[in-house]
């Protein structure tokens, strides 16, 4: 661009300085939203959806209350399925297969689909049991293969050193942040492929929190991540791309860096900023 | 990116941005007044308003250093994002500019001292009060185009640096013919000749205000970049 160029088009915004450093279609998809809406009864709660997830990365959803981030999370291992009154239009895919085909096997997406929620929810038995649970439940019963995957689950969760000499207590004597790496190993013992993190250190203490958060950092190397969080600073923090949904519609979805520093819309800005009332 | 953004949620936050934008202005002004001076004093060879501006500059720095804490403050507490953020980050790097203009300012008027005993040679004032008052002028705009947020202006004053480079090449030349004349005049050309760079210097700072400017209101980074730089 010459001088007069410049002086002409005086703020050609796309053209005067540096290109952002990445972008979302540069990476492999995972998994893919197309078209999407959701209803619950007559109320439409998430509107024509579009999105690419990347694989091996982790994607932070954010935005107010009530905006349809927990209801999309929830979509990816069809949990809204329990809601009767929900419907769906458009499809999402992981993997490049749609998940609402017919004749799916809903229990086999929610393995290779895991889920962690707000509060910690391990099972009333031993710490070992809670992470053995669902191998169990897949038929797995040999004692070194459990023993195996339990050691693994829990080093991946980060919680070995602190629980291998009492893997026979009861889960309900660990603090809450131990309770909810406890969880995260008990989903990861099925080796999904996504882990979908809804809220996971909302109801922790901020060096639990700190925990969970280097722990994310750590199995985005095996598992592509989606987590959902209040937190914006968290959202910034943990992730490589963030989704900004406000009243069920995606207004912008992006690098994580280029979203809290330069964002594209006005909404955005205005939620990240603090000038929503 | 807007810039007529809506009112934080913390009313408390609105003031404290509003706060820090006024005391980046004040700062400029006195500035301001600084190069006036500086630029007055040695035309008239006025010792006693050059030592006014040396004593001043430290009114200057002592404002440089309340409004980094006053950022950092803001950083630590409220954790800006987006164009709250870019808006920390520029007036960080708008207060070390404008501090070092200061420093330039300082620097005219000790060539003031230089001059008294180096014999005078008004014939080139006219040179450095042009100059004086062309970068005066630039970083008057430049402060105006900070308050309204305004990047047009920002970019119109980037080029403008350019005729500031010329009026100080052209003092330049004239000072070395002057040189080459009569080796008698080379210490009060040299004081001269100091006092211009000083100036062009104060250009140089005001651009790089304009630039952090662009870059708070688009958060593009235009430094370094070929777009603006001159041929």
């Amino acid at each position: 661009m010459n001088d007069s160029n410049l002086m002409t088009h005086a703020i050609d915004v796309d053209n005067i300085g540096r290109k952002p450093s990445s972008d979302v279609s540069a990476t492999e998809t995972c998994i893919s939203v197309e078209n999407f809406s959701l209803f619950y009864g007559d109320k439409q709660a998430l509107f024509d959806i579009n999105m690419a997830l990347p694989r091996n990365q982790v994607t932070a959803f954010i935005g107010p209350s009530g905006c349809g981030k927990s209801t999309l999370l929830r979509c990816f291992n069809r949990m809204n399925d329990l809601i009767d009154s929900v419907r769906t239009e458009g499809t999402i895919s992981i993997d490049g297969e749609n998940i609402h085909q017919r004749g799916r096997n809903v229990t086999e997406l929610r393995r290779r689909v895991g889920m962690v929620f707000q509060k910690p929810n391990p099972f009333p038995k031993s710490i070992y049991e809670n992470v053995a649970y669902g191998l169990r439940l897949q038929g797995v019963n040999k004692r070194r293969v459990l023993d195996e995957a339990v050691e693994r689950s829990l080093r991946q969760a980060a919680l070995w050193d602190e629980v291998k000499d009492r893997l026979d207590d009861n889960a309900f004597g660990l603090s809450g942040g131990q309770q909810q790496r406890l969880v995260i190993a008990r989903a990861v013992a099925v080796e999904p492929d996504v882990l979908l993190l809804d809220e996971p250190a909302s109801a922790l203490d901020p060096i639990s929190t700190l925990k969970i958060e280097e722990l994310i950092h750590e199995l985005k190397e095996r598992y592509t991540i989606v987590i959902v969080t209040h937190n914006m600073q968290q959202a910034a923090r943990v992730s490589d791309h963030t989704a900004f949904l406000y009243i069920g519609e995606l207004i912008e979805f992006g690098d994580t860096r280029q979203l809290f520093t330069v964002p594209q819309k006005k909404q955005t800005e205005d939620y990240i900023t603090g000038r929503y009332g | 990116m807007e810039n007529n953004r809506g009112p934080h949620i913390s009313r408390q936050f609105d003031q404290d941005i509003e706060r820090l934008r006024s005391q980046v202005l004040a700062m400029g002004g006195v500035v301001e007044e600084q190069i006036a001076d500086a630029v007055t004093a040695f035309v008239n060879n006025d010792a006693e308003l050059a030592e006014k501006v040396i004593i001043r500059d430290h009114e200057v720095n002592g404002m440089e250093v309340a409004l980094d804490e006053e950022c950092s403050r803001i950083l630590a507490l409220r954790q800006p994002a987006a164009g709250d953020l870019r808006l920390i980050f520029a007036v960080i790097k708008t207060i070390t500019d404008l501090e070092r203009i200061g420093d330039q300012a300082e620097r005219v008027v000790k060539t003031v001292s230089r001059l008294g005993s180096a014999g005078l040679i008004h014939e080139h004032y006219p040179g450095i009060h042009h100059l004086g008052d062309m970068v005066k002028k630039m970083l008057h705009d430049t402060l105006d185009a900070f308050a309204r947020m305004d990047s047009e202006e920002a970019l119109k004053i980037l080029e403008g640096d350019r005729m500031v480079d010329r009026e100080y090449e052209a003092i330049v030349r004239q000072l070395i013919t002057v040189m080459m004349e009569d080796s008698r005049n080379i210490r009060g050309s040299l004081s001269v000749m100091f006092a211009a760079r000083a100036l062009e210097r104060i250009g140089d700072h005001s651009k790089n205000i304009n630039e952090y400017l662009i870059y708070m209101v688009h958060g593009k980074d235009i430094r370094h970049t070929d777009n603006i730089t001159p041929p």
